[in-house]
């Protein structure tokens, strides 16, 4: 059951993004920017959270889940340790993500060379 | 726009010496050699493929679970496990394919992030360790993560207003 709502949720995340895409002409970065602060906003009101306890995978997968943990993140540290957690919370929600995405490509940099456009 | 039906060719627009009459020939140059794309097949790939990734994940954070770990390690090993994934599909060359079958489908999802990390770091290492793969490994992941720990950062302070105020 949770593989179908993943399924079904991350996809048509994914299908709403692509007739953004198409019909918008915005770039992939763009794109990503918009999702992340747009998972944050809807982190902030309270909204995604209760959704990705209930869509699993297919709401934490998507970036707009990175933008939500983020908030997340600062609500958690505002909670614990107060006005400090405003420039804690955000960057240690997203740790493990940033810095696995940062190392592994730092090795793969050694490891792989760019390939030629086919 | 004009009306007429015949595809407008690059010497035309170039000899049209009247500059609206250009531009409008240009603009239907353009549009006629801009490959259409069935939009109704890039939504359906984009689905698939992102539905796809979003179950590649839950199994990640299925099996971690089941290892025993609580509900937020497992989702952090299934971050990382997706993101490591993504980065050796990206320097296999694989990635970049199916992203051109999945469109959104394989941008939206963080490996999509791990993606816009890697490419680059493989792409300009030959620049130098510094500029090279130090500045541009940031080129998309930069912009990402200042507007989402900015966007995060303001919605905090209003939240942290509110929890002084007592309303939340």
């Amino acid at each position: 059951m949770d593989y179908l709502k993943a399924f079904l949720i991350g996809g048509a995340i994914c299908a709403v993004v692509q007739i953004l895409l198409d019909k918008t002409k915005l770039l992939p970065g763009r794109v990503m920017v918009i999702l992340v602060c747009l998972g944050s906003l809807l982190g902030a009101i309270g909204i995604y959270e209760p959704f990705s306890k209930w869509a699993g995978a297919g709401a934490t997968v998507p970036l707009t889940g990175f933008g939500n943990a983020l908030f997340k993140g600062i609500k958690e540290a505002l909670t614990e340790e107060g006005f400090i957690g405003l420039f804690k919370g955000g960057f240690t929600a997203s740790a493990v993500g940033i810095s696995a995405a940062l190392i592994f490509s730092y090795i793969a940099s050694l490891i792989f060379n760019p390939k030629m456009k086919e | 726009m004009q009306n007429q039906k015949d595809k407008v060719t690059a010497s035309d627009v170039v000899i049209e010496k009247d500059k609206t009459t250009k531009e409008e020939k240009y603009n239907q140059y353009v549009k006629d050699i801009t490959p259409t794309h069935n939009i109704f097949k890039n939504i359906l790939n984009a689905f698939l493929v992102g539905g796809i990734i979003c179950v590649i994940g839950q199994g990640f954070i299925n099996l971690y679970a089941s290892l025993g770990a609580g509900e937020e390690l497992s989702a952090s090993y299934g971050t990382l496990s997706l993101v490591l994934l993504s980065i050796v599909l990206t320097g296999l060359n694989i990635y970049p394919k199916i992203a051109k079958f999945g469109g959104a489908g394989t941008l939206v999802p963080i490996t999509g992030f791990a993606n816009s990390v890697a490419a680059p770091a493989v792409e300009f290492k030959k620049e130098g360790q510094v500029f090279g793969i130090g500045c541009k490994i940031f080129t998309i992941a930069g912009p990402v993560i200042l507007y989402g720990i900015l966007s995060s950062w303001v919605l905090g302070v209003i939240y942290y207003i509110l929890m002084e105020l007592g309303v939340v």
